[in-house]
């Protein structure tokens, strides 16, 4: 048990270290003082592996492993409650966001896991139609991830018909073609700004 | 008084009731809403986890689009209402945010020059009508009945505009001036558990039981509320939860609409999972 909450210094990895600093959310998290204040005030703090605090403490010193398959970011919220009761002003809930990506650019995440494959359909949807309909989001959702909990949900979907509030046709913008041209040059000028860098 | 009115995904979808009981209080304020053209969705909290470049560009055309007339942007939903302010602080505050973004928007013909100013509808009722008006159209005032205000996360954090980060106390006051009494309420900014009640409901629908619960300990009614997918996690699972609350969930603008006399048929209320028909005809 000890042996396990030992971390040797050979697998600190300074570069993610770094790269976390760079990170929006990340700026001022050498400035941490430990108090455990984000960790208190998260309502579901008590369902983490790593609370706040420590998967704060871990990326500031570089343990990427530990940081990245850490559950913490997933149960993240985003409620902001860390954040404006931080005392040293560290943006935690843009911190797990930049977290969040990277273990998705990384893939080390548990396969069939709902909130990245939510994530990724809610997005695919938006660049698709410029809008997005929460019934199909939440059927592929379920599909990709256990299908049998989709028919799990057939109660809410009856539910949810009867009182006129599910739509299964997607909606979408007249400017479409617009929004993708604009999504495109983003990631061209940014491509940009990295390789100038 | 005119606004432009950004509803959002939620609005057109699950959250029709909020749309529709809106839409009929600001009617009966004589306040036109118009509807931002061709908007697209703010990308909510989903699109940051996979691009936060693009998450702001999302937000940007919004917004651009919205500064093409000289009129402040209502957001009711709280997660639009956060994005699009999350947004317009990258730009101020983003050097390398604002470039790419200023390129994006120019691949569509658009440019922002940070002029719109986002609102709540909760800020636009008691800061820019006033009680004064509100209470002078209350015509039907709910008499008896006790509420638990109930505001979520993200109209308050992490940019507090329009109230308290803490203790945010507006929709007490509006709920008093349609003649609702108000129950004590600490857990009025507890996070109601968000996606998760879909993507691990044992966590979500934990977040939500302690809200309900606590809303029943404090002798209330309904829960009153601000945002569309707090309405929908309190509202859509209580029959999934270890007890039995059966607690009808109400938006702001419903309860205000009902105080004013109007059709509760326009203002969604049947729209309600749990139904509020017997708590509102005093059955309770």
């Amino acid at each position: 048990m000890l042996q396990q909450n030992i971390k040797y210094e050979e697998s600190r990895d300074p570069d993610f270290a770094r790269w976390a600093t760079e990170q929006t959310g990340g700026e001022n998290i050498r400035r941490c003082i430990q108090c455990g204040t984000c960790s208190a005030t998260c309502p579901v703090s008590s369902y983490m592996d790593h609370t706040p605090r420590q998967l704060i403490h871990l990326a500031r010193e570089g343990f990427k492993k530990e940081v990245l398959s850490s559950f913490t970011l997933w149960l993240c919220a985003s409620c902001y409650s860390c954040r404006v009761d931080c005392p040293k002003d560290i943006h935690v809930t843009d911190f797990m966001y930049a977290l969040k990506r990277r273990a998705m650019a990384e893939r080390v995440y548990p396969k069939r896991f709902p909130i990245p494959v939510l994530a990724q359909e809610f997005s695919r949807m938006v660049q698709w139609f410029g809008r997005v309909n929460e019934t199909i989001v939440a059927a592929v959702m379920f599909l990709r991830t256990d299908w049998f909990k989709l028919l799990g949900q057939t109660g809410l979907g009856l539910k949810l018909m009867r009182t006129g509030r599910l739509s299964v046709f997607p909606e979408s913008i007249r400017g479409r073609s617009e929004l993708q041209r604009m999504l495109k040059a983003a990631e061209a000028s940014k491509e940009k700004e990295v390789a100038s860098r | 008084m005119k606004y432009l009115y950004f509803p959002g995904c939620s609005l057109k979808g699950t959250g029709k009731a909020y749309d529709e009981s809106l839409r009929a209080v600001f009617a009966a304020l004589d306040i036109e809403l118009s509807e931002l053209e061709d908007w697209n969705c703010c990308g909510a909290t989903a699109y940051a986890n996979i691009d936060e470049t693009k998450s702001h560009v999302l937000a940007a055309r919004n917004l651009a689009i919205a500064e093409k007339q000289d009129l402040q942007l209502i957001a009711p939903c709280s997660a639009c209402y956060l994005v699009l302010n999350k947004t317009q602080h990258a730009l101020r505050e983003q050097e390398q945010t604002r470039r790419v973004v200023k390129e994006a928007l120019a691949a569509a013909g658009l440019q922002y020059k940070d002029s719109v100013t986002i609102r709540h509808p909760l800020d636009v009722l008691i800061n820019d009508v006033g009680f004064d008006k509100l209470a002078k159209r209350v015509k039907a005032p709910l008499k008896g009945r006790k509420f638990a205000a109930y505001y979520g996360c993200q109209i308050v954090r992490p940019y507090a505009t329009f109230d308290d980060q803490y203790n945010p106390t507006s929709m007490e006051k509006l709920l008093k001036t349609a003649g609702a009494e108000c129950v004590e309420y600490p857990l009025k900014t507890r996070c109601c558990g968000g996606s998760l009640t879909g993507t691990l409901p044992e966590v979500g629908l934990r977040l939500s039981y302690i809200l309900l619960k606590e809303a029943r300990r404090r002798g209330a009614e309904a829960l009153v509320t601000v945002c569309p997918l707090c309405q929908f996690n309190l509202d859509a699972y209580q029959d999934k939860m270890e007890e039995q609350f059966d607690m009808p969930i109400l938006y702001f603008t419903q309860v205000l609409g009902l105080a004013f006399g109007l059709d509760p048929r326009e203002l969604g209320i049947k729209r309600g999972i749990v139904s509020a028909e017997a708590m509102l005809a005093g059955g309770r």
